[in-house]
């Protein structure tokens, strides 16, 4: 029975990595800029289709025709050879094998500009308007970014193949004590945790240890003063959005070998990292995190059979439900503070 | 009578009442006239009246209201099922089981305002959206939808000896409502809705209503409890898309789920900041602007561009068609949030701040003796 609780707890953490992810850029741009960011979830599918769009350009390849040889069906054999294989031999292997990790290279960069681009292009000009206006302008702009990528790569959903050698699962059961195989996790989940974990590590550590952090910080606490003390809160608020933005983005880039991102991918995380982040409570980054994870392994549990025998359905409105009770219980949600959008 | 409505609601009225009871004669020219494209006009224009008595009189943006618009269409459809196959006690049914619905839902969320009601709507919504596809089959048909057939028990028509033949289809009267017959069938329903919705809002209640958007804090201090008034407002919205819902199970008596998924939502949303918030007109106009370019835009081919394109050189030609593909056909949804998008940024009162703006600019370029009956500020 343990076994089965363990391996349920273990199958919600990967989905609930990508929830805290998510929902920790959704937070940052709400406690920085006080913006209800409904393109968020575009952000996540953009930086999942870098990563495709990264794959496209590495197998981009030579076809010649070797007419000695015949392919299974008669006719002359075509040889594929991409051309980063044949400009850097092994090494272009080798990319094109992890183009789903190298990926990331190009993808903070692009996040980064899109995120500062969207800053400085629309949000700013919606931080004095209402908050339902805000929505709707983002909301606005999810369209048109999952039109776009729509109208690019097409409505079908592009697997992307994990590098080889990460395939298969990890039998973690042996690893703490338990028999083999009883407890197999499938390897790419594992890494897609642990990169979670690195990434949230990472942005709670530059908030709390550099300078730069803590005046973000100060800023979020009390932009006013912190404006009056000459320092220019709005270009660092500008940065934590483009910070966002590459949280999002790398988010979305490490989970496409688990789910083949298609054009509404971030339309379907982004009402899942919305409830997340009010559970968590608005405004509270370590919120954010706790819930993530935890309506992820909430899930997992609910869709065990056994559960959804007692209770059928339940799989399927859990996370709605348990946001509704926080929301009607404790609408600053588990760890918000006090007064923020608490009405 | 004359203190019943004000010389320019009147007007309002029945200037509304003609220009959409004369639609079948003054689209056709836009290619829009005929009766299925034309229903769906009057069904979605209910739609977005009810939801800005929400959103545009209290000011609750509401991310669910397609669930009470889904719940319409399945009560609708029970009701041909079960009872009979006339119209009127499948509306009457929809609406009574919408108004329920909203009436939990709303007394739940509206324990909240702001984004928290805007997420409380939404996790509603999604609840009965998910459920409607998998435990709530044998009442929904999951994925399938809900359809009409030949052994259903229909009482009352069995009660009184009516039989039929063939595929079963809505009837008013004994009469069929397709075609036109369906178009003022619904026209009918949107008069009357526009008309309940402007006493509405010339109402106390819709005054009060009003006062709860722009401070609801000094409402309570003044000693007004404003909860149930933003309840009855959230109440006669979702039986408004009810209503919608159930005519559009009338006009094609198919439920399916995906009415009620957060996307359609959104479309009513879209349907009323375009045409302008808070506006008795505006949310209908937006409907029908949605639904037109929904119909016109996505119907273009490139064929049809190259064609419209012809007058160009043959290289320009095929680069601007290459371009304007995009926007039209299976693209038209990034056309729609383009627009929208500039809409919100630069237009915030959408489509009818656009008409107030430009008339008063056309007044104040008029002739100059216009000029003299506006009072002077004094010197």
């Amino acid at each position: 029975m343990f076994e089965v609780i363990f391996l349920q707890f273990l199958n919600g953490l990967d989905k609930g990595a990508a929830y805290a992810l998510i929902a920790l850029g959704l937070t940052l741009v709400f406690g920085t800029l006080g913006v209800v960011n409904f393109a968020h979830g575009a952000l996540f599918m953009l930086g999942a289709f870098c990563a495709v769009m990264f794959r496209q350009f590495l197998t981009l390849e030579t076809v010649t025709i070797d007419p000695t040889q015949t392919s299974p069906w008669g006719a002359p054999l075509e040889i594929r050879e991409p051309l980063v294989q044949t400009w850097f031999g092994d090494f272009g292997a080798v990319l094109v094998n992890y183009s789903v990790p190298f990926s990331i290279l190009i993808t903070i960069p692009i996040m980064l500009l899109v995120g500062i681009a969207l800053e400085r292009g629309i949000i700013k000009h919606f931080y004095k308007r209402p908050h339902a206006e805000q929505i709707l302008v983002t909301f606005g702009l999810a369209i048109v970014a999952q039109e776009v990528i729509k109208s690019i790569f097409g409505p079908n959903p592009i697997p992307q193949p994990m590098p080889t050698d990460l395939r298969g699962a990890a039998d973690i059961g042996s690893w703490i004590g338990f028999q083999a195989n009883v407890i197999t996790y499938p390897l790419w989940r594992l890494i897609y945790f642990l990169f979670s974990a690195i990434v949230i590590g990472g942005v709670f550590a530059f908030l709390q240890f550099t300078t730069f952090g803590m005046v973000v910080r100060a800023g979020m606490a009390d932009r006013e003063t912190v404006g009056l003390l000459g320092i220019n809160i709005d270009r660092r608020f500008t940065i934590m959005f483009g910070l966002a933005a590459i949280v999002a983005g790398m988010a979305g880039v490490m989970y496409t070998p688990l789910l083949p991102p298609n054009y509404h991918l971030g339309m379907d995380f982004l009402v899942l990292s919305f409830v997340v982040v009010v559970v968590g409570g608005m405004g509270s980054l370590p919120g954010a995190v706790a819930a993530g994870f935890l309506l992820g392994i909430l899930q997992s549990f609910a869709s065990m059979t056994q559960i959804k025998a007692i209770v059928p359905g339940i799989d399927q409105i859990i996370i709605y439900l348990v946001a509704v009770v926080i929301l009607l219980v404790r609408p600053r949600g588990l760890m918000g503070r006090r007064g923020v959008m608490e009405s | 009578m004359t203190n019943f409505m004000s010389r320019n609601d009147l007007l309002l009225f029945l200037g509304f009442a003609v220009v959409v009871l004369a639609m079948p004669i003054w689209l056709t020219p836009f290619g829009a006239g005929y009766p299925d494209l034309l229903q769906r006009f009057m069904i979605f224009g209910i739609f977005a009246v009810g939801f800005n008595i929400l959103f545009g009189l209290t000011g609750y943006l509401s991310f669910g209201h397609a669930a009470f618009f889904g719940v319409g269409s399945y009560a609708a459809v029970w009701s041909f099922k079960l009872l009979t196959l006339d119209a009127i006690p499948a509306m009457i049914f929809a609406v009574i089981i919408s108004g329920l619905f909203a009436l939990v839902i709303g007394f739940l969320s509206l324990r909240r305002s702001g984004i928290y009601f805007s997420i409380l709507t939404l996790a509603f919504a999604q609840m009965s959206y998910n459920l409607a596809y998998s435990v709530l089959t044998p009442i929904t048909n999951g994925e399938t939808g809900l359809q009409l057939t030949l052994n259903d028990p229909r009482v009352l028509d069995a009660a009184l000896g009516q039989t039929f033949v063939g595929q079963p289809v809505p009837t008013l009267l004994g009469q069929q409502l397709g075609g036109y017959a369906g178009f003022y069938f619904c026209a009918g329903f949107l008069i009357l809705s526009f008309f309940f919705a402007q006493r509405v809002a010339g109402s106390p209640f819709g005054m009060m209503l009003k006062s709860i958007k722009s401070n609801q804090t000094r409402m309570q201090f003044t000693g007004f409890n404003t909860r149930p008034y933003a309840l009855s407002a959230f109440v006669i919205s979702g039986m408004y898309a009810g209503l919608a819902g159930a005519l559009l199970a009338v006009t094609d008596p198919l439920a399916g789920a995906e009415r009620m998924q957060w996307t359609a939502s959104g479309e009513v949303v879209l349907m009323t900041i375009l045409g302008g918030v808070g506006t008795l007109v505006g949310p209908v106009i937006g409907a029908w602007i949605i639904k037109y370019f929904e119909n016109i835009l996505s119907a273009l081919n490139d064929n049809i561009l190259a064609q419209f394109w012809s007058f160009l050189p043959e290289g320009v030609a095929d680069v601007v068609v290459k371009v304007t593909s995009k926007f039209v056909g299976d693209g038209w949804h990034l056309t729609l949030g383009l627009v929208f998008v500039i809409i919100v940024i630069f237009l915030p009162g959408g489509i009818m701040e656009g008409v107030r703006r430009l008339t008063a600019v056309a007044r104040r370029s008029g002739p100059p003796g216009a000029k003299s009956h506006q009072p002077q500020p004094a010197e």
